[in-house]
């Protein structure tokens, strides 16, 4: 935690002088305890639903870094996420590139998306911020629906999942999941170190007083498009891999279903939280697949379980639990 | 055969036509978000929803109440309506003071639920809602062949804009909405009841949207779908149009409309995007929209 403190930031700022030797341990037993939980997981529990969770829980932290962080609401992160799908699944299907690379293509095309989209979104804020990426994002939509090279309605099928560096035979489920479980962590710690850096900062501080941001002479709209760009990056990591994890990149990921439902699974894990998007997509995941089995429509349950976050729960599910009594003894806001 | 830029004559009218009905749908939906949006401060994500409910409860009327088209053109936005009053009294108001994102998300939330419920019931197919008999046919206008209830598709929601515009600019009920609009705490210290102007208010746009569904029923088939698929269309037009000003949201509507036609004549392929291409380019020269203030 000490690089923080060479930020440019007033170290009053911070309240990191106020973590106790205790709290240190505590975090790092449960960071621990986080990692063997992935570790052992694929031997619990079916293997493909937690590829599933993981990818949108990447997919929710990136555009976790936006609304927490930036105090952006983008209804357009579909586009990101299934145009990375669509690079990575025509690379590596049409192109045969190995696997790391075709995410890379991924992660680099979502990331210029990002760029053209966040260009023209940045110049408005609060709602038309985010009917501006809804109808950038729609128009992305209609181009995948009539590109030829994702095949329209039928997307891409069979895509092949490849050897990993050469030498890893990603058909192997167990080799799947670790390469999954590898870039979720890496992901997540790219978010961490961003949302922590003296650039994390300037963004906080934009998202909670602007103006202030401006007179202080910080480039806001630089900070704005950077944070964007950085959030659709990896938010396109995580649908390249997801490409690569069912082989298949259809226009579902790019429609605006999607983006809503990113926007559910941070909003119910808790905003501006680094657990919360990682537990609200595991629980929206969840939700999804028991519902499929039933046959009883998912947006009737979606909906309801979106006015109710509103109305009662706008922390999300963490944001509650920091905020609350037992939360609050044991300052849980600072590291969940 | 008369040609425009080797476009014959009848198909390029054809396409101004359906440009232009298009157009009024636009027109409608952007007029009841731009007036819901001046006194809430909120984005009516549910609008569209709202637009298939009109078309669904005209729909409903008919098979179960045998409550024909033109009964149904004024009962539907009332019913509507007042279910969108409801909607406002029970939730929204606990949503002011807050954020306007969480007001986009509560209503994100209505449209997914309700678009839901009628696709459980209904699926994603459209039912067929017949023309009414005294606007069955067409005219033969000469130079073309205008289906009667598509020419009064246009008179009607024309009317019904230009109505809404002269209830807000020159009746006293609209004077006390500009001026809730501009400051509402003022307003209310004057004696207003501005609670009941909100509720008022929404129920007012949603009104709207349910009276331009009961238009489209005849001619877009009456479908679960139809509210998701044109309301992302109207935000990219009320982008355009910027909301501060009704009339605004009115003609940005029809000329969006009618742009989005003759794209379809002259480059089929962008007749999708076109909307939202005007919108990237008008965010470059006037981010404020053409009719916005800031």
């Amino acid at each position: 935690m000490a690089e923080i403190h060479t930020s440019t930031v007033p170290s009053d700022a911070l309240d990191d002088r106020s973590v106790s030797k205790a709290e240190i341990t505590a975090r790092r037993l449960a960071l621990i305890a986080g990692l063997l939980l992935l570790l052992v997981a694929p031997f619990l529990i079916y293997p493909v639903f937690i590829m599933k969770v993981l990818c949108f829980a990447l997919f929710a932290a990136a555009f976790n870094l936006l609304i927490g962080y930036t105090g952006l609401l983008s209804f357009g992160h579909a586009a990101f996420f299934g145009g990375a799908a669509y690079f990575t699944a025509h690379s590596v299907k049409e192109w045969g590139v190995p696997p790391e690379l075709g995410i890379l293509i991924g992660t680099a095309g979502g990331a210029a998306l990002g760029l053209i989209m966040g260009f023209f979104a940045i110049r408005r804020q609060g709602i038309y911020f985010s009917m501006i990426t809804l109808s950038l994002a729609q128009m992305f939509f209609f181009f995948c629906l009539q590109a030829k090279f994702t095949h329209g309605e039928d997307g891409i099928q069979s895509v092949p999942r490849g050897h990993l560096f050469g030498f890893i035979d990603l058909n192997q489920p167990i080799a799947m999941y670790y390469t999954v479980a590898a870039i979720f962590l890496i992901g997540v710690f790219i978010i961490w170190r961003f949302v922590h850096s003296p650039f994390g900062m300037i963004l906080k501080s934009i998202r909670e007083n602007e103006q202030r941001a401006i007179s202080l002479g910080y480039s806001v709209a630089r900070y704005k498009l950077g944070a964007f760009v950085m959030s659709a990056a990896l938010a396109g990591l995580a649908g390249g891999t997801k490409a690569l994890v069912f082989q298949f990149a259809t226009l579902t990921d790019v429609g605006w279903q999607t983006s809503g439902e990113v926007i559910l699974m941070t909003l119910l894990g808790g905003i501006g939280t680094m657990l919360g998007p990682i537990l609200g997509s595991a629980i929206v995941v969840m939700l999804g697949n028991y519902l499929a089995t039933t046959g009883f429509p998912v947006t009737i349950i979606t909906g309801a379980v979106f006015m109710i976050c509103v109305l009662v729960f706008r922390r999300g599910v963490v944001g509650e639990l920091a905020a609350s009594r037992i939360g609050r003894k044991f300052g849980l806001a600072r590291w969940l | 055969m008369n040609t425009v830029f080797g476009v014959p004559l009848p198909a390029l009218l054809g396409q101004l036509l359906i440009g232009l009905i298009n157009g009024s749908f636009y027109a409608l939906l952007s007029l009841g978000l731009a007036i819901i949006f001046g006194l809430l401060r909120m984005i009516n994500f549910a609008h569209g929803a709202q637009y298939m409910l009109g078309a669904f409860t005209a729909y409903l009327l008919l098979h179960f109440a045998g409550i024909g088209y033109w009964p149904a053109l004024i009962l539907t936005p009332i019913i509507v309506g007042v279910f969108g009053a409801v909607i406002e009294r029970l939730f929204l108001q606990r949503l002011y003071g807050l954020d306007p994102l969480y007001g986009l998300l509560f209503t994100f939330g209505l449209a997914l639920m309700l678009e839901g419920i009628f696709r459980y019931y209904y699926g994603a197919s459209g039912q067929p809602y017949a023309t009414p008999p005294s606007l069955a046919g067409g005219t033969n206008l000469g130079f073309m062949f205008l289906p009667n209830y598509r020419g009064w598709v246009v008179v009607a929601s024309l009317l019904v804009c230009i109505g809404t515009w002269l209830l807000i600019e020159k009746t006293k009920l609209g004077a006390y909405l500009r001026a809730a609009t501009e400051n509402s705490t003022l307003v209310q210290a004057f004696g207003v009841n501005v609670p009941i102007l909100l509720t008022l208010t929404y129920g007012l746009g949603v009104a709207l949207a349910a009276f331009a569904g009961v238009l489209a029923a005849p001619i877009y088939q009456v479908s679960p779908l139809m509210g998701s698929n044109i309301i992302i269309v109207v935000f990219a037009v009320v982008v355009v149009g910027g909301m501060g000003s009704i009339l605004g949201a009115i003609v940005t509507g029809y000329v969006l409309g009618i742009t989005e036609g003759l794209t379809k004549v002259f480059y089929p392929e962008a007749s999708n995007t076109v909307i939202f291409v005007i919108m990237a380019i008008v965010l470059l020269v006037r981010p404020a929209g053409l009719f916005g203030r800031e």
